[in-house]
């Protein structure tokens, strides 16, 4: 069972306009431990995933009712400051969406934007979130060229070290490797493992052996509800539902 | 077989005779302004000032009135423009409000330039007193020049990729820094395209200037932002038309003309080049 829970949802409806897209969902988060959802198209695992730092209020006509505790703080509550919550709480794309700047620019971005005008400590931190995607050794002769220049798999791993920059303690992963070859999508899987030490993490992933390979608990959502929870190894070899076991075996999806 | 052939070939010839009518005519202007004109192009034409009842000398006061009502032009309507569509693409939701706003600015680009001429002078010559002067006409040209400024920059920023913004606010940001440090430098090149196409329109109008503060004649340059000045388009509106001996100053008018349409089409090939070393920079 989760004893340190970093996240959790309570009672958690979401609706677009006039449709439900999340039917009640209780989740919990373990702290520095990955946590994958999968479901089929359209399940709202990625809606659910955007709700942990509050990036769907910027789709009109999106409305929320229940709970979502950051270290059992409500971050819907009236006054929280949604700038500090997703700093707290970084995001990375399904497609890789490094700005069109400098590598290093990439990264400091975030650190500006917080306030930090110091220039030999944004080029630390830099230099920290770059060693720790593996991207150091790749691009330190040429961190002042555009970002648009490296290939998609570094594009994201870019993305990652953006986001680790800003010390976040969650790191949300919208199918982080569907738009990669193989051999990124190992590297940005290896990544995962390592972050996992410093970091909470969840992912979102159509892709069940990367489920598998990754994480630690596995939620599996069908039409907006959370069918079935669990440590990932119990879930993909004796599930629960009779529908999480027809998706695992590719019976749909 | 053979029908559909023929028609697909009479139907290419037609919409290519079009465009091309299009291209002649603009060559057939260019070439009898040219031809008629660069015979009076002299580097006095362009540096002194008209002499003998105008039907000697150059237009260089001209230039310089054209050149500093457009820079007022400029330091009005863009910066406003500018602003206008951040707020409309940017924090404005679509609802009432925003509609008749847009509904205006359509509107307000209808609107013949005349008008903008009389409405200057109510507003800037009379209500704000700044006279008829470089500074009145410089704002009308502004708001001639305000609507295209902010539809041409709305479009730039929708050009600007949704993840651009996504990933900033994921990251922290506010919707100011992002705007601020994401959106308008990826929209920079289409709002300084659009600014100087407008503006460069504006540099040769006259209609509004007419009341605002050009003048048929000046002795000497404007000292002051709120003196009378003579512009390139007037000029050329006096030689061909007004003046007391029409056929005699003829060449000059040309000579105008071409002074004219070479500066205006100098300021479309400064956007266009840089609009095009700017999407080199952004997008791969």
């Amino acid at each position: 069972m989760i004893t340190s829970p970093k996240v959790e949802t309570k009672n958690l409806n979401l609706y677009y306009t006039e449709n439900q897209v999340l039917h009640d969902v209780n989740i919990t988060i373990a702290e520095k431990k990955v946590t994958a959802l999968i479901g089929p198209s359209g399940c709202g695992k990625s809606t659910l995933l955007r709700c942990f730092n509050r990036l769907n209020e910027l789709i009109v006509g999106t409305r929320i009712e229940g709970e979502i505790l950051l270290d059992g703080k409500n971050i819907y509550q009236n006054g929280m400051d949604v700038v500090d919550i997703r700093r707290r709480v970084g995001l990375i794309f399904q497609k890789p969406n490094p700005f069109p700047k400098s590598i290093y620019d990439n990264i400091a971005f975030g650190l500006k934007i917080g306030g930090m005008k110091n220039k030999s400590r944004i080029s630390e931190i830099a230099e920290k979130s770059l060693i720790d995607t593996g991207l150091w050794e790749e691009v330190k002769d040429r961190l002042h060229t555009s970002a648009l220049d490296l290939s998609g798999g570094q594009q994201q791993r870019l993305c990652i070290a953006r986001a680790l920059a800003i010390e976040p303690e969650v790191i949300l992963m919208d199918e982080p490797t569907s738009a990669l070859d193989p051999a990124a999508t190992f590297k940005i899987e290896e990544l995962v493992t390592q972050l996992k030490n410093s970091y909470t993490i969840i992912i979102v992933t159509h892709n069940m052996q990367q489920a598998g390979r990754v994480s630690d608990f596995t939620g599996f959502l069908y039409l907006g509800k959370l069918i079935e929870f669990g440590n990932t190894n119990i879930l993909f070899t004796r599930p629960k539902e009779k529908l999480t076991e027809n998706y695992i075996s590719g019976r749909f999806g | 077989m053979k029908i559909k052939q023929l028609q697909q070939y009479i139907g290419f010839g037609i919409l290519a005779a079009c465009a091309l009518f299009v291209v002649i005519i603009l060559f057939v202007i260019l070439y009898d302004i040219a031809a008629q004109g660069l015979g009076v192009i002299s580097w006095s034409f362009l540096t002194e000032a008209p002499r003998a009842g105008m039907t000697e000398g150059g237009i260089l006061p001209a230039i310089i009135g054209t050149f500093f009502v457009t820079i007022i032009t400029a330091a009005f309507s863009v910066p406003l423009g500018v602003s206008a569509a951040i707020y409309l693409s940017e924090y404005a939701q679509e609802g009432l409000l925003t509609r008749w706003i847009r509904a205006s600015i359509r509107n307000l680009a209808g609107v013949p330039s005349i008008v903008y001429g009389l409405f200057g002078v109510a507003l800037f010559v009379r209500a704000l007193s700044f006279g008829t002067s470089i500074l009145s006409a410089g704002l009308t040209l502004g708001l001639l020049t305000l609507p295209w400024i902010i539809t041409t920059a709305e479009e730039a920023f929708r050009t600007v990729p949704r993840s651009y913004r996504d990933g900033a606010l994921a990251l922290g940001a506010t919707n100011w820094q992002t705007i601020w440090r994401n959106v308008l430098p990826y929209a920079f090149p289409g709002i300084l395209t659009g600014a100087i196409l407008g503006i460069s329109r504006a540099a040769g109008e006259t209609a509004p200037i007419l009341f605002t503060g050009v003048a048929f004649f000046l002795p000497q340059l404007p000292g002051s932002l709120l003196d009378q000045f003579m512009a390139l388009p007037y000029h050329l509106y006096i030689m061909s038309t007004q003046h007391h001996a029409i056929e005699a100053v003829r060449p000059l008018a040309y000579g105008t003309a071409l002074v004219l349409i070479v500066l205006v089409f100098f300021l479309n090939l400064t956007a266009i080049i840089i609009r095009y070393r700017l999407r080199k920079k952004y997008t791969r």
